[in-house]
């Protein structure tokens, strides 16, 4: 059997990738896949420290993360689309104003 | 050994694949790299007991909502990141300044580093685990002791159902 340490550290390395995407890209696409990326790497954890105490609490949690993470996707995409048609560009920093 | 060759390759390919997503510039590319990051993690939870994690992985993420994401790229039409005139412009890209998310990303990794090495070698898990992988298991605990988790997520999934179609509309359509 693994430890659980190792999966903790993938985890921390992916949370770390995913921060990194969130923190340095200026596309409001990447920056979507980076917030999955981070969510994945909660997943692992909770599912790593589900089996390390033995029950299935940890699976069930990744479940509903799951769940949030599709309807985020669903509603960030719209966002997306809907900005996008407004100005022709994907850059986060071209959105500074809250009316135009 | 069997299981630790096969660990090595999971994270492996999850960690460089990720890594791809976030250091190359055509989405298309990071929606498709992420897809196999996404492979990996499930056989990571695999090899965790947890099955049906790993085929909700495949199925909900890598082809739902990686099919979503591919959807809106390929709508967009988007291929380069139009930042040149950015990176000539902000002030946060001062040679000081510059890759200052990759600083603090850098510096969160090497946080939760320390802490897993500060906090002592935790050993696997010894105990039976045979029934952490049956789904009738987690059926049971899902519906019984987080059944109101599980409503809640329902109204949930409607609020953003109703949020997605009305952002997506069209203003002149209706």
């Amino acid at each position: 059997m693994i430890p659980l340490g190792n999966y903790l550290l993938v985890s921390a390395v992916l949370f770390g990738i995913g921060t990194a995407g969130v923190f340095m890209r200026r596309n409001l696409i990447t920056v979507l896949l980076s917030i999955e990326i981070m969510l994945n790497a909660v997943n692992l954890t909770f599912v790593a420290f589900g089996r390390q105490i033995g029950t299935v609490d940890g699976q069930i949690i990744v479940a509903f993360v799951m769940t949030v993470a599709a309807a985020e996707a669903a509603v960030g995409l719209a966002l997306v689309v809907a900005l996008f048609r407004h100005r022709e560009s994907l850059n986060p920093d071209g959105f500074t104003s809250l009316r135009w | 050994m069997g299981e630790w060759l096969l660990f090595y390759a999971f994270s492996l390919v999850a960690i460089l694949a990720s890594a791809l997503v976030i250091g190359q510039r055509n989405p298309m590319y990071s929606v498709l790299l992420l897809v196999a990051s996404f492979g990996a993690s499930a056989g990571l939870y695999v090899q965790l007991d947890a099955p049906f994690v790993a085929v909700t992985q495949i199925i909900v993420y890598a082809g739902a909502v990686m099919v979503l994401f591919l959807y809106v790229v390929m709508l967009l039409n988007q291929p380069r990141e139009d930042a040149s005139e950015w990176d000539r412009t902000h002030p946060l890209r001062r040679p000081g300044l510059a890759r200052l998310g990759a600083i603090l990303a850098a510096l969160l990794v090497v946080e939760l580093g320390w802490a897993l090495v500060r906090s002592g070698t935790l050993g696997a898990f010894t105990g039976d685990t045979s029934s952490l992988a049956s789904v009738r298991t987690i059926g049971q605990v899902m519906f019984s002791d987080y059944v109101f988790a599980f409503e809640a997520t329902s109204v949930l999934i409607l609020a953003a159902l109703v949020g997605g179609v009305y952002l997506a509309h069209r203003e002149g359509s209706r």
